[in-house]
């Protein structure tokens, strides 16, 4: 049971600053996922929330109370390090205890806990062993056990993921989603480069770019309603297609005309004074459809080209169009539909799928909000 | 080809080992001799007797020598071992202004001669009162070891993982127990080499040991052998000075065979990725 609450959180190295003001209200009991591309500042903010940073300006509180000053363990908080630092000469059952042991806890209640959080990640048999006798999941595990036992307020993810193989990181994935679920009032914090794992964990993503929250919000909202086009392209794989448009009208029935492309209606919300502007036209590579074979009823063609390259993925086929711009375009197809290389293709979608973006990259907002 | 490539290797590997033991395989046949056979040149044992062990061991003050020699040896160890380790977690793990100019401080200091300095120490030895007590020695052999543990422990706990550290500070703990519970346990192959190493030039130690000394009772076992004299001052006693030398060599050869098995690498293994 804990809120955070970090205002205006700055942090700089020397002359460098990395975080540029961050405000964020993290309820209890809510899983929270940082993402961002590599130097966007995200590693760092947990470090600062850990304490293992010093906090350059800003306020951040735990329940209420300023922990600028308070010391690492004083937070109530606990973390699980990328690379599972345990301490290499000790027992997993040592590991696990360490911390209790330090705050002088009781050895029957350090055994109690301990065996408790062994057995919720089912390592109870590895008690005994040294770290390098386990595996890269089985370390994983021991780390998370050994944040489980020290009960933290708040649950501190760096990565935690990331050096484990593909299968491994499926169900392991799977377990912190478990571990969220039993531990409800635990507030968790997770640092990610992965969309995937924030998307399937998160409660709410704060999407951090340069030192800065460029959006905050629930997994599908960030989907549908990207803030900004760096949001729309950050979320989202394949990238979301964009392309420059210009703004033919705004006000009751927005029209705009991505380049080399028919003037399509869009669902947005775009001042009348705007029309003229120059912007981005966005749609997501499973938005689109080839025409005359599965369109959904109300799509409007959009681009028109050559097929350059298919990616067959089994489940899905990917289709690079060739429009004219630097970049293909990138449809997500049906992987029964045949498209070969060569062919010309029109490529259509419904107008509530697609994204426009003022010049500063910022979104029109949406009439209606698709979910 | 690969033959002849072998037994290079093998003479080469003989030359060596014949070049480092033979001194002290002299010694040690040369302390089982008495009398005129002393001075007949031996390369094998002709006679064993133990006469020059006995008068070394029953004489007035070398037993007591030997004990100086431990006690100045084993507080040099501890005490650098400790000032360095607590020194090498600053200087590897603490950012502050001038580092690095501290750390080439402590390495231009270990580059002057004990000569240079040795007129300087006395007086500060005799000012602080701890002329020819064993405590001179352990202050000035501190001094001198120091510089190398400090150096040694210092890129040796740089290259331990950060997280760690990090991780046993989210547990609460503070730099002394990370330093002690966290660390030591894992540098244990170089706090063995560095502590062995202090150890030895502690022990063999000359020149702050006869200046620093008047007394009989407060020598060292180098001083001591050094200072032996025989019947009359044309006579040195080789045999009860082999033997000497035969006394105080075996404990470091000891000490070495017990620790080399300490000295492990891969300590670390399994604590983080990689």
């Amino acid at each position: 049971m804990a809120e955070l609450l970090l205002e205006g959180i700055k942090k700089s190295y020397g002359s460098v600053a990395v975080l540029h003001g961050i405000d964020l209200d993290i309820k209890s009991g809510e899983f929270i996922v940082f993402v961002g591309p590599s130097g966007c500042g995200k590693s760092t903010l947990l470090r600062l929330i850990a304490g293992l940073e010093d906090i350059t300006g800003g306020r951040l509180s735990i329940d209420g109370k300023l922990v600028n000053k308070v010391a690492p363990s004083e937070r109530g908080i606990a973390m699980v390090f990328q690379s599972y630092a345990l301490y290499p000469h000790m027992t997993v059952y040592e590991n696990m205890a360490f911390g209790m042991k330090l705050g002088k806890a009781g050895k029957a209640e350090i055994d109690r806990r301990v065996r408790e959080a062994a057995e919720i990640l089912q390592i109870t048999p590895y008690l005994e062993r040294l770290p390098k006798q386990l595996s890269g999941g089985q370390r994983q595990r021991v780390a998370i056990g050994r944040a489980i036992v020290r009960d933290p307020k708040v649950f501190l993810f760096d990565e935690p993921l990331s050096n484990l193989d593909a299968a491994l990181r499926v169900a392991t994935r799977i377990e912190i989603a478990k571990l969220h679920e039993r531990m409800s009032d635990v507030t968790m914090i997770y640092v990610t480069h992965d969309q995937v794992e924030a998307m399937t964990l998160a409660d709410r993503i704060v999407v951090l770019n340069a030192g800065r929250v460029e959006q905050v919000g629930s997994p599908m909202e960030l989907y549908h309603n990207p803030a900004n086009l760096f949001v729309a392209r950050f979320i989202g794989s394949p990238s979301m297609n964009t392309v420059p448009m210009k703004v033919e009208t705004g006000g009751a029935s927005p029209r705009v005309t991505p380049r080399n492309c028919k003037t399509v209606e869009v669902d947005a919300v775009i001042p009348e004074a705007a029309a003229g502007a120059e912007g981005t036209f966005g749609v997501r590579p499973e938005n689109l459809h080839v025409v005359g074979t599965d369109e959904p009823p109300g799509s409007v063609p959009v681009f028109e080209g050559r097929v350059d390259i298919v990616e067959a993925l089994g489940e899905v086929t990917l289709v690079y169009v060739d429009v004219g711009h630097e970049e293909p375009i990138v449809a997500k197809i049906d992987s029964d539909l045949s498209v070969k290389k060569g062919d010309r293709v029109t490529l259509a979608s419904r107008p509530d799928n697609f994204h426009v973006f003022d010049a500063k990259g910022l979104a029109f907002p949406r009439r209606s909000a698709a979910g | 080809m690969a033959i002849i490539k072998k037994a290079l290797f093998y003479l080469l590997v003989l030359v060596i080992v014949v070049v480092s033991v033979f001194p002290f395989y002299y010694a040690i046949i040369t302390s089982l001799k008495t009398g005129t056979a002393l001075f007949r040149v031996d390369f094998w044992p002709t006679q064993i007797s133990f006469d020059n062990y006995t008068s070394v061991l029953t004489s007035r003050n070398f037993p007591r020598n030997v004990l100086n020699s431990l006690f100045v040896s084993a507080s040099v160890v501890i005490l650098a071992l400790l000032f360095a380790v607590t020194a090498a977690f600053a200087l590897s793990r603490v950012r502050f202004r001038g580092r690095s100019l501290l750390l080439l401080t402590v390495l231009a200091v270990s580059m002057f001669p004990q000569i240079a300095v040795l007129a300087g120490l006395f007086e500060l030895v005799r000012g602080m009162g701890l002329y020819n007590t064993p405590f001179a020695l352990i202050f000035s052999y501190t001094i001198f070891t120091l510089p190398f543990t400090v150096w040694v422990l210092t890129t040796f706990m740089r290259d331990l993982p950060v997280e760690i550290e990090e991780a046993a500070i989210v547990d609460g703990a503070t730099p002394w127990v990370i330093i002690t519970k966290v660390f030591m346990p894992l540098m244990w192959p170089a706090l063995v080499t560095t502590g062995l190493l202090a150890f030895i030039a502690a022990w063999n130690e000359f020149l702050f040991a006869l200046t620093f000394t008047s007394s009989e009772v407060q020598r060292t076992v180098p001083v001591a052998i050094g200072l032996l004299s025989g019947a009359s001052q044309y006579e040195i006693p080789w045999g009860v000075l082999m033997a000497a030398s035969v006394i105080v060599t075996v404990p470091l050869v000891v000490l070495v065979l017990i620790f080399q098995r300490k000295i492990v690498a891969g300590l670390t293994a399994g604590g983080v990725k990689g």
